[in-house]
Protein backbone atom coordinates (compact mmCIF):
# COMPACT_ATOMS: atom_id res chain seq x y z
CA UNK A 1 0.00 0.00 0.00
CA UNK A 2 1.84 3.03 -0.92
CA UNK A 3 -0.10 5.94 0.93
CA UNK A 4 1.57 9.04 -0.86
CA UNK A 5 -0.10 7.56 -3.85
CA UNK A 6 -3.47 7.00 -1.79
CA UNK A 7 -3.51 10.51 -0.37
CA UNK A 8 -2.68 12.37 -4.13
CA UNK A 9 -6.11 10.52 -5.27
CA UNK A 10 -7.79 11.54 -2.30
CA UNK A 11 -6.22 15.42 -3.18
CA UNK A 12 -7.85 15.28 -7.01
CA UNK A 13 -10.65 13.86 -5.36
CA UNK A 14 -11.43 16.51 -2.89
CA UNK A 15 -10.37 19.07 -5.07
CA UNK A 16 -12.26 18.43 -8.20
CA UNK A 17 -15.26 16.63 -6.48
CA UNK A 18 -17.65 18.64 -4.65
CA UNK A 19 -19.61 15.92 -1.97
CA UNK A 20 -22.78 14.75 -2.92
CA UNK A 21 -25.10 16.64 -0.32
CA UNK A 22 -23.56 19.93 -0.88
CA UNK A 23 -23.72 19.77 -4.23
CA UNK A 24 -27.83 18.79 -4.11
CA UNK A 25 -27.92 21.62 -1.51
CA UNK A 26 -27.15 23.94 -4.12
CA UNK A 27 -29.40 22.53 -6.60
CA UNK A 28 -32.08 22.71 -3.97
CA UNK A 29 -31.26 26.49 -3.12
CA UNK A 30 -31.11 27.48 -6.90
CA UNK A 31 -34.56 26.31 -7.36
CA UNK A 32 -35.85 27.97 -3.86
CA UNK A 33 -34.57 31.52 -5.22
CA UNK A 34 -36.59 33.63 -7.78
CA UNK A 35 -36.06 32.35 -11.21
CA UNK A 36 -33.89 34.50 -13.43
CA UNK A 37 -32.43 36.53 -9.98
CA UNK A 38 -28.93 36.89 -9.67
CA UNK A 39 -29.15 34.38 -6.62
CA UNK A 40 -30.93 31.50 -9.06
CA UNK A 41 -27.83 32.31 -11.90
CA UNK A 42 -25.24 31.96 -9.58
CA UNK A 43 -26.23 29.09 -7.56
CA UNK A 44 -26.72 27.25 -10.98
CA UNK A 45 -23.53 28.40 -12.30
CA UNK A 46 -22.03 27.02 -9.13
CA UNK A 47 -23.77 23.17 -9.99
CA UNK A 48 -22.72 23.66 -13.26
CA UNK A 49 -18.96 24.51 -12.19
CA UNK A 50 -19.21 21.57 -9.74
CA UNK A 51 -20.08 19.17 -12.91
CA UNK A 52 -17.20 20.53 -15.40
CA UNK A 53 -14.45 20.46 -12.41
CA UNK A 54 -14.93 16.51 -11.83
CA UNK A 55 -15.28 15.76 -15.21
CA UNK A 56 -11.76 17.49 -16.19
CA UNK A 57 -10.29 16.94 -12.56
CA UNK A 58 -9.21 20.56 -12.35
CA UNK A 59 -9.86 22.11 -8.87
CA UNK A 60 -13.33 23.45 -8.16
CA UNK A 61 -12.12 26.48 -7.07
CA UNK A 62 -8.54 28.26 -8.07
CA UNK A 63 -7.93 28.66 -4.16
CA UNK A 64 -7.07 25.04 -3.30
CA UNK A 65 -6.66 26.30 0.58
CA UNK A 66 -5.16 25.10 3.77
CA UNK A 67 -4.53 20.90 3.38
CA UNK A 68 -6.10 19.75 7.15
CA UNK A 69 -5.60 15.82 6.88
CA UNK A 70 -7.58 14.83 10.00
CA UNK A 71 -5.86 10.82 10.63
CA UNK A 72 -7.53 8.07 13.01
CA UNK A 73 -4.86 5.21 13.72
CA UNK A 74 -4.04 2.76 15.99
CA UNK A 75 -2.69 3.12 19.09
CA UNK A 76 0.95 3.12 18.59
CA UNK A 77 1.42 4.09 15.32
CA UNK A 78 4.06 6.13 13.97
CA UNK A 79 2.52 8.49 12.53
CA UNK A 80 5.24 10.65 10.59
CA UNK A 81 5.11 7.69 7.63
CA UNK A 82 1.95 9.31 7.36
CA UNK A 83 3.29 12.67 7.52
CA UNK A 84 5.82 12.04 5.28
CA UNK A 85 3.26 10.49 2.80
CA UNK A 86 0.90 14.12 2.95
CA UNK A 87 3.88 15.97 2.41
CA UNK A 88 4.83 13.62 -1.23
CA UNK A 89 1.46 13.68 -1.81
CA UNK A 90 1.06 17.48 -1.97
CA UNK A 91 4.41 18.00 -4.26
CA UNK A 92 2.27 15.46 -6.39
CA UNK A 93 -0.67 17.10 -6.60
CA UNK A 94 0.63 20.90 -7.31
CA UNK A 95 2.77 19.31 -10.14
CA UNK A 96 -0.59 18.05 -11.64
CA UNK A 97 -2.43 20.75 -11.16
CA UNK A 98 -4.41 19.81 -8.80
CA UNK A 99 -3.15 22.35 -6.33
CA UNK A 100 -2.35 25.89 -6.65
CA UNK A 101 0.87 27.10 -5.48
CA UNK A 102 -0.85 28.37 -2.75
CA UNK A 103 2.18 28.77 0.19
CA UNK A 104 3.80 31.78 0.75
CA UNK A 105 6.87 32.29 2.99
CA UNK A 106 5.40 33.87 6.29
CA UNK A 107 7.91 36.38 6.53
CA UNK A 108 9.08 37.34 2.91
CA UNK A 109 6.11 36.61 1.22
CA UNK A 110 8.40 34.06 -1.53
CA UNK A 111 6.41 31.86 -3.44
CA UNK A 112 6.82 28.24 -1.80
CA UNK A 113 6.34 26.79 -5.38
CA UNK A 114 6.41 22.56 -4.11
CA UNK A 115 3.43 23.78 -0.97
CA UNK A 116 5.34 21.92 1.23
CA UNK A 117 7.12 23.04 4.11
CA UNK A 118 7.10 23.41 8.04
CA UNK A 119 3.58 22.52 9.07
CA UNK A 120 2.45 22.24 5.75
CA UNK A 121 0.17 20.43 4.85
CA UNK A 122 -1.17 19.98 8.64
CA UNK A 123 -1.96 16.44 9.75
CA UNK A 124 -4.15 15.91 12.85
CA UNK A 125 -4.01 12.59 14.23
CA UNK A 126 -5.85 10.70 16.97
CA UNK A 127 -4.40 7.55 18.46
CA UNK A 128 -7.57 5.50 18.75
CA UNK A 129 -8.54 3.78 22.31
CA UNK A 130 -9.20 -0.05 21.65
CA UNK A 131 -12.77 -0.22 22.63
CA UNK A 132 -14.23 -4.12 24.15
CA UNK A 133 -10.61 -5.47 23.28
CA UNK A 134 -11.14 -4.76 19.59
CA UNK A 135 -8.23 -3.52 17.82
CA UNK A 136 -8.65 -2.31 14.34
CA UNK A 137 -5.67 -1.93 12.45
CA UNK A 138 -7.53 0.47 9.64
CA UNK A 139 -6.32 3.90 9.11
CA UNK A 140 -9.19 6.59 8.17
CA UNK A 141 -7.77 9.62 6.91
CA UNK A 142 -10.45 12.76 5.54
CA UNK A 143 -9.21 15.79 4.47
CA UNK A 144 -10.37 19.26 4.31
CA UNK A 145 -9.20 22.03 1.90
CA UNK A 146 -10.66 25.37 2.81
CA UNK A 147 -9.48 28.34 1.36
CA UNK A 148 -8.19 31.78 2.49
CA UNK A 149 -11.54 33.92 1.22
CA UNK A 150 -13.55 31.89 3.82
CA UNK A 151 -10.68 31.56 6.29
CA UNK A 152 -10.46 35.07 6.93
CA UNK A 153 -14.14 35.57 7.75
CA UNK A 154 -13.80 32.75 10.10
CA UNK A 155 -14.12 34.25 13.75
CA UNK A 156 -13.60 33.42 17.64
CA UNK A 157 -15.75 35.85 20.03
CA UNK A 158 -15.06 35.36 23.69
CA UNK A 159 -17.97 35.28 25.81
CA UNK A 160 -19.83 37.34 27.91
CA UNK A 161 -19.35 40.00 24.39
CA UNK A 162 -21.32 43.11 25.76
CA UNK A 163 -21.95 44.45 22.47
CA UNK A 164 -23.48 41.80 21.06
CA UNK A 165 -25.27 41.33 24.71
CA UNK A 166 -24.05 37.81 24.17
CA UNK A 167 -23.88 35.89 27.77
CA UNK A 168 -22.35 32.41 28.58
CA UNK A 169 -25.49 30.12 27.67
CA UNK A 170 -26.72 29.21 24.13
CA UNK A 171 -28.58 32.28 23.17
CA UNK A 172 -25.24 34.33 23.50
CA UNK A 173 -23.69 31.22 21.01
CA UNK A 174 -26.79 31.73 18.64
CA UNK A 175 -25.97 35.47 19.03
CA UNK A 176 -22.53 35.29 17.97
CA UNK A 177 -23.05 32.80 14.64
CA UNK A 178 -25.38 34.81 13.20
CA UNK A 179 -23.48 38.05 13.56
CA UNK A 180 -20.70 36.26 12.07
CA UNK A 181 -22.22 35.15 9.28
CA UNK A 182 -23.77 39.03 8.54
CA UNK A 183 -19.88 39.81 8.95
CA UNK A 184 -18.98 37.74 6.46
CA UNK A 185 -21.69 38.97 4.06
CA UNK A 186 -20.28 37.68 0.57
CA UNK A 187 -16.90 37.95 1.24
CA UNK A 188 -16.65 34.34 2.12
CA UNK A 189 -18.60 32.95 -1.17
CA UNK A 190 -21.83 32.46 0.54
CA UNK A 191 -23.72 30.55 0.87
CA UNK A 192 -21.45 28.88 3.52
CA UNK A 193 -21.29 26.45 6.25
CA UNK A 194 -20.26 27.17 10.24
CA UNK A 195 -18.31 24.84 11.94
CA UNK A 196 -18.62 25.59 15.06
CA UNK A 197 -17.16 25.01 18.52
CA UNK A 198 -18.03 26.14 22.22
CA UNK A 199 -15.56 26.26 24.69
CA UNK A 200 -12.21 24.83 24.40
CA UNK A 201 -9.14 27.12 24.47
CA UNK A 202 -8.88 29.08 21.49
CA UNK A 203 -6.05 26.76 19.43
CA UNK A 204 -8.52 23.74 20.32
CA UNK A 205 -11.37 25.54 19.66
CA UNK A 206 -10.14 26.62 16.15
CA UNK A 207 -9.23 22.45 15.36
CA UNK A 208 -12.91 20.94 16.93
CA UNK A 209 -14.71 24.16 14.99
CA UNK A 210 -13.14 22.90 11.76
CA UNK A 211 -13.32 19.18 11.97
CA UNK A 212 -17.05 19.80 12.36
CA UNK A 213 -17.19 20.99 8.91
CA UNK A 214 -16.27 17.17 7.65
CA UNK A 215 -20.25 16.53 8.80
CA UNK A 216 -22.75 15.66 6.30
CA UNK A 217 -25.07 18.47 5.57
CA UNK A 218 -28.18 16.28 7.31
CA UNK A 219 -26.30 15.17 10.37
CA UNK A 220 -27.60 16.65 13.49
CA UNK A 221 -25.39 17.45 16.73
CA UNK A 222 -26.52 14.33 19.20
CA UNK A 223 -27.08 16.63 21.65
CA UNK A 224 -30.99 17.78 21.57
CA UNK A 225 -29.82 21.60 22.84
CA UNK A 226 -27.12 21.92 20.20
CA UNK A 227 -28.80 20.15 17.27
CA UNK A 228 -32.12 22.61 17.98
CA UNK A 229 -29.35 25.47 18.21
CA UNK A 230 -28.21 24.42 14.37
CA UNK A 231 -31.62 24.13 13.29
CA UNK A 232 -32.86 27.26 14.68
CA UNK A 233 -29.49 29.09 13.26
CA UNK A 234 -29.37 27.63 9.61
CA UNK A 235 -32.95 28.80 9.45
CA UNK A 236 -32.56 32.43 11.11
CA UNK A 237 -29.03 32.99 9.01
CA UNK A 238 -31.20 32.27 6.49
CA UNK A 239 -33.94 35.42 6.37
CA UNK A 240 -30.82 37.82 6.29
CA UNK A 241 -31.15 38.05 2.82
CA UNK A 242 -27.17 38.45 2.19
CA UNK A 243 -27.50 35.22 -0.65
CA UNK A 244 -25.38 33.93 -2.50
CA UNK A 245 -21.90 35.91 -2.85
CA UNK A 246 -23.92 38.71 -1.01
CA UNK A 247 -25.36 40.33 -3.74
CA UNK A 248 -29.39 39.14 -1.98
CA UNK A 249 -31.46 36.29 -1.77
CA UNK A 250 -32.94 33.66 0.28
CA UNK A 251 -29.71 31.17 0.78
CA UNK A 252 -26.79 32.44 2.85
CA UNK A 253 -25.93 29.49 4.82
CA UNK A 254 -26.09 25.39 3.75
CA UNK A 255 -25.55 24.35 7.58
CA UNK A 256 -24.61 24.77 10.76
CA UNK A 257 -22.52 22.00 12.66
CA UNK A 258 -21.62 22.72 16.63
CA UNK A 259 -19.73 20.63 19.15
CA UNK A 260 -19.01 21.39 22.80
CA UNK A 261 -15.82 20.79 24.55
CA UNK A 262 -14.82 21.46 28.51
CA UNK A 263 -13.64 24.72 28.85
CA UNK A 264 -11.92 26.71 31.87
CA UNK A 265 -13.72 28.74 34.25
CA UNK A 266 -12.89 31.68 33.20
CA UNK A 267 -12.91 31.36 29.56
CA UNK A 268 -16.47 30.90 27.09
CA UNK A 269 -15.05 31.18 23.31
CA UNK A 270 -17.17 30.26 20.53
CA UNK A 271 -15.10 29.50 17.60
CA UNK A 272 -16.58 30.22 14.05
CA UNK A 273 -15.19 28.29 11.28
CA UNK A 274 -16.39 29.73 8.09
CA UNK A 275 -16.66 27.37 4.96
CA UNK A 276 -17.31 28.82 1.15
CA UNK A 277 -19.78 26.67 -0.92
CA UNK A 278 -16.77 24.93 -1.93
CA UNK A 279 -16.80 22.60 0.86
CA UNK A 280 -13.77 20.22 0.12
CA UNK A 281 -14.15 17.08 2.37
CA UNK A 282 -13.21 13.84 1.56
CA UNK A 283 -11.55 10.63 3.23
CA UNK A 284 -10.67 7.24 2.76
CA UNK A 285 -10.02 4.12 5.12
CA UNK A 286 -7.52 1.42 4.74
CA UNK A 287 -7.33 -1.64 6.22
CA UNK A 288 -4.81 -4.22 5.12
CA UNK A 289 -5.14 -4.59 0.97
CA UNK A 290 -9.02 -2.84 1.30
CA UNK A 291 -9.30 0.90 0.43
CA UNK A 292 -12.80 2.35 0.54
CA UNK A 293 -12.69 5.79 -0.93
CA UNK A 294 -15.47 8.00 1.58
CA UNK A 295 -17.73 10.76 1.67
CA UNK B 1 -26.92 41.08 -21.46
CA UNK B 2 -24.32 43.70 -22.19
CA UNK B 3 -21.10 42.96 -23.84
CA UNK B 4 -17.86 45.14 -23.07
CA UNK B 5 -14.52 44.68 -25.31
CA UNK B 6 -11.20 45.90 -24.45
CA UNK B 7 -9.97 48.38 -24.75
CA UNK B 8 -12.68 49.54 -22.74
CA UNK B 9 -14.26 52.98 -23.82
CA UNK B 10 -15.34 55.55 -20.68
CA UNK B 11 -19.10 56.09 -22.38
CA UNK B 12 -19.24 51.93 -22.53
CA UNK B 13 -18.49 51.49 -18.51
CA UNK B 14 -20.74 54.51 -18.04
CA UNK B 15 -23.73 52.82 -19.86
CA UNK B 16 -23.66 50.21 -17.00
CA UNK B 17 -26.07 49.56 -14.05
CA UNK B 18 -25.90 47.98 -10.57
CA UNK B 19 -27.38 44.32 -10.99
CA UNK B 20 -26.82 44.04 -15.12
CA UNK B 21 -25.29 41.19 -16.30
CA UNK B 22 -22.72 41.95 -17.96
CA UNK B 23 -19.88 39.82 -20.62
CA UNK B 24 -16.30 40.66 -20.84
CA UNK B 25 -14.14 40.08 -23.54
CA UNK B 26 -10.48 40.95 -25.15
CA UNK B 27 -7.71 41.31 -22.60
CA UNK B 28 -7.78 41.41 -18.87
CA UNK B 29 -4.22 41.50 -16.40
CA UNK B 30 -5.01 39.64 -12.93
CA UNK B 31 -3.93 40.78 -10.09
CA UNK B 32 -3.96 40.40 -6.24
CA UNK B 33 -2.55 41.65 -3.03
CA UNK B 34 1.16 41.88 -4.29
CA UNK B 35 -0.18 44.20 -6.88
CA UNK B 36 -2.07 46.46 -5.79
CA UNK B 37 0.37 47.02 -3.32
CA UNK B 38 2.87 47.70 -5.45
CA UNK B 39 0.95 49.57 -7.89
CA UNK B 40 -0.04 51.90 -4.55
CA UNK B 41 3.47 52.35 -3.75
CA UNK B 42 4.31 53.23 -7.31
CA UNK B 43 5.73 50.23 -8.58
CA UNK B 44 5.55 50.27 -12.60
CA UNK B 45 4.58 47.76 -14.56
CA UNK B 46 5.28 46.81 -18.21
CA UNK B 47 1.36 46.88 -19.62
CA UNK B 48 -0.17 49.46 -19.83
CA UNK B 49 -3.39 49.54 -17.65
CA UNK B 50 -4.88 52.49 -19.22
CA UNK B 51 -8.63 51.48 -20.33
CA UNK B 52 -7.79 48.16 -19.20
CA UNK B 53 -9.30 45.84 -16.35
CA UNK B 54 -7.78 44.12 -13.57
CA UNK B 55 -8.76 40.66 -12.17
CA UNK B 56 -8.54 39.66 -8.96
CA UNK B 57 -7.65 36.29 -9.31
CA UNK B 58 -5.12 34.07 -8.74
CA UNK B 59 -5.08 31.21 -11.49
CA UNK B 60 -3.81 27.69 -11.32
CA UNK B 61 -1.88 27.94 -14.02
CA UNK B 62 0.24 24.47 -15.61
CA UNK B 63 3.26 24.91 -18.35
CA UNK B 64 2.55 23.48 -21.60
CA UNK B 65 4.72 23.82 -24.28
CA UNK B 66 6.16 27.05 -24.56
CA UNK B 67 3.67 28.95 -22.57
CA UNK B 68 1.30 28.15 -19.65
CA UNK B 69 -2.23 26.67 -19.54
CA UNK B 70 -5.30 28.01 -17.39
CA UNK B 71 -6.60 25.25 -15.25
CA UNK B 72 -8.45 27.46 -12.84
CA UNK B 73 -9.36 31.53 -12.86
CA UNK B 74 -11.83 32.01 -10.20
CA UNK B 75 -12.42 35.51 -8.54
CA UNK B 76 -10.91 36.34 -5.12
CA UNK B 77 -12.12 38.41 -2.38
CA UNK B 78 -12.11 42.43 -3.70
CA UNK B 79 -12.08 43.89 -0.03
CA UNK B 80 -8.36 43.13 0.54
CA UNK B 81 -7.49 45.44 -1.95
CA UNK B 82 -9.59 48.42 -0.94
CA UNK B 83 -6.97 49.71 1.40
CA UNK B 84 -5.17 50.70 -2.50
CA UNK B 85 -7.80 50.58 -5.24
CA UNK B 86 -9.17 54.03 -5.53
CA UNK B 87 -5.53 55.12 -6.10
CA UNK B 88 -4.79 52.27 -8.60
CA UNK B 89 -8.07 53.65 -10.09
CA UNK B 90 -6.85 57.40 -10.31
CA UNK B 91 -3.38 56.55 -11.24
CA UNK B 92 -3.66 53.59 -13.73
CA UNK B 93 -6.51 55.00 -15.72
CA UNK B 94 -8.37 51.50 -14.60
CA UNK B 95 -12.10 51.15 -16.67
CA UNK B 96 -12.60 47.37 -15.11
CA UNK B 97 -12.43 45.46 -11.72
CA UNK B 98 -13.19 42.10 -11.89
CA UNK B 99 -13.93 40.50 -8.48
CA UNK B 100 -15.95 38.76 -5.77
CA UNK B 101 -17.87 39.92 -2.55
CA UNK B 102 -17.86 43.93 -2.95
CA UNK B 103 -15.70 46.48 -2.15
CA UNK B 104 -16.11 49.66 -0.01
CA UNK B 105 -17.21 53.55 -0.34
CA UNK B 106 -13.06 54.48 -1.56
CA UNK B 107 -13.96 52.34 -4.45
CA UNK B 108 -16.97 53.16 -4.89
CA UNK B 109 -15.98 56.91 -4.74
CA UNK B 110 -13.22 56.33 -7.30
CA UNK B 111 -15.79 54.51 -10.00
CA UNK B 112 -17.83 56.80 -10.53
CA UNK B 113 -15.12 60.25 -10.38
CA UNK B 114 -12.85 58.50 -12.66
CA UNK B 115 -15.59 55.86 -14.74
CA UNK B 116 -14.70 52.79 -13.60
CA UNK B 117 -16.66 49.56 -12.81
CA UNK B 118 -17.07 46.70 -10.61
CA UNK B 119 -17.79 43.70 -11.91
CA UNK B 120 -18.89 40.65 -9.85
CA UNK B 121 -17.80 37.19 -11.11
CA UNK B 122 -18.81 33.90 -9.36
CA UNK B 123 -17.06 33.29 -6.81
CA UNK B 124 -15.17 29.54 -6.85
CA UNK B 125 -16.44 28.65 -9.94
CA UNK B 126 -12.61 28.28 -11.50
CA UNK B 127 -13.18 25.70 -13.47
CA UNK B 128 -16.52 27.17 -15.22
CA UNK B 129 -14.52 30.49 -15.59
CA UNK B 130 -11.04 29.16 -16.83
CA UNK B 131 -13.10 27.85 -19.84
CA UNK B 132 -13.71 31.86 -20.61
CA UNK B 133 -9.63 31.99 -21.07
CA UNK B 134 -8.88 31.70 -24.78
CA UNK B 135 -4.99 32.01 -24.27
CA UNK B 136 -2.25 33.61 -21.57
CA UNK B 137 -1.07 36.31 -23.60
CA UNK B 138 1.69 37.23 -21.16
CA UNK B 139 2.90 37.25 -17.33
CA UNK B 140 4.99 39.84 -15.45
CA UNK B 141 6.30 40.04 -12.21
CA UNK B 142 6.26 36.13 -11.90
CA UNK B 143 9.61 35.51 -10.42
CA UNK B 144 9.40 38.19 -8.31
CA UNK B 145 5.61 37.35 -7.11
CA UNK B 146 5.46 33.67 -7.69
CA UNK B 147 2.36 32.28 -9.62
CA UNK B 148 -0.66 32.73 -8.12
CA UNK B 149 0.37 37.00 -7.12
CA UNK B 150 1.60 37.41 -10.91
CA UNK B 151 -0.09 39.43 -13.11
CA UNK B 152 -1.27 37.30 -15.69
CA UNK B 153 -2.50 39.00 -19.39
CA UNK B 154 -5.12 36.80 -20.63
CA UNK B 155 -7.16 37.07 -23.45
CA UNK B 156 -11.15 36.23 -22.10
CA UNK B 157 -14.12 35.65 -24.53
CA UNK B 158 -17.52 36.23 -22.86
CA UNK B 159 -16.45 36.53 -18.96
CA UNK B 160 -19.64 36.23 -17.19
CA UNK B 161 -20.55 39.44 -14.17
CA UNK B 162 -23.29 41.42 -12.62
CA UNK B 163 -22.00 45.02 -12.14
CA UNK B 164 -21.29 45.85 -8.54
CA UNK B 165 -20.52 49.10 -8.26
CA UNK B 166 -21.57 51.77 -11.53
CA UNK B 167 -20.27 55.45 -12.23
CA UNK B 168 -23.31 56.92 -10.88
CA UNK B 169 -22.19 55.74 -7.12
CA UNK B 170 -24.53 52.40 -6.31
CA UNK B 171 -23.11 49.66 -4.86
CA UNK B 172 -25.42 46.54 -5.22
CA UNK B 173 -23.40 44.94 -1.76
CA UNK B 174 -23.76 47.87 0.23
CA UNK B 175 -28.06 47.80 -0.05
CA UNK B 176 -27.30 44.51 0.90
CA UNK B 177 -25.36 44.85 3.47
CA UNK B 178 -28.10 47.81 4.76
CA UNK B 179 -30.60 45.51 4.43
CA UNK B 180 -29.56 42.35 6.30
CA UNK B 181 -28.39 44.61 9.08
CA UNK B 182 -31.94 45.48 9.99
CA UNK B 183 -32.68 41.93 9.31
CA UNK B 184 -30.38 40.75 12.22
CA UNK B 185 -30.88 43.09 14.82
CA UNK B 186 -34.52 41.89 14.49
CA UNK B 187 -33.83 38.67 15.12
CA UNK B 188 -31.36 39.62 17.80
CA UNK B 189 -33.93 41.62 19.55
CA UNK B 190 -36.98 38.65 19.86
CA UNK B 191 -34.45 36.22 21.29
Amino acid sequence: MIWSEILAELIRRATSDLPADVEAALRTAAASEQPQSQAALFLTALTENAALARKKSVPMCQDTGTLNFFWSVPRGTDESVFEQAARAATERATREGWLRRNTLDGLTGRSIDSNVAEGCPVCHFEQRSESGGQRSEAVEVWLLQKGGGCENMSRQFSLPDDSLLAGRDLEGVRRCLLQAVWEAQGYGCAPGILGVCVGADRAEGFRVAKRQLLRTLDDSAAEPALAELERRVLAEANLLGVGPMGTGGNTTLLGVKVAARPRLPASYFVTVAYMCWACRRRGVRVCGDKVEWLG
Amino acid sequence: MREIVYPFSEAAVRDLCVGEAVRVSGLIFTGRDRLHKYLAEGGAVPVALRDGGIYHCGPVVVPEGAGWRVVAAGPTTSVREEPYMAKVIAEHGLRVIIGKGGMGAATRTACQKYGCVYLQAAGGAAALLAQRVRRVAGVCLLEEFGATEALWQLEVEGLETVVGLDTCGASLFEEVQAASGAVLQRLLTSS
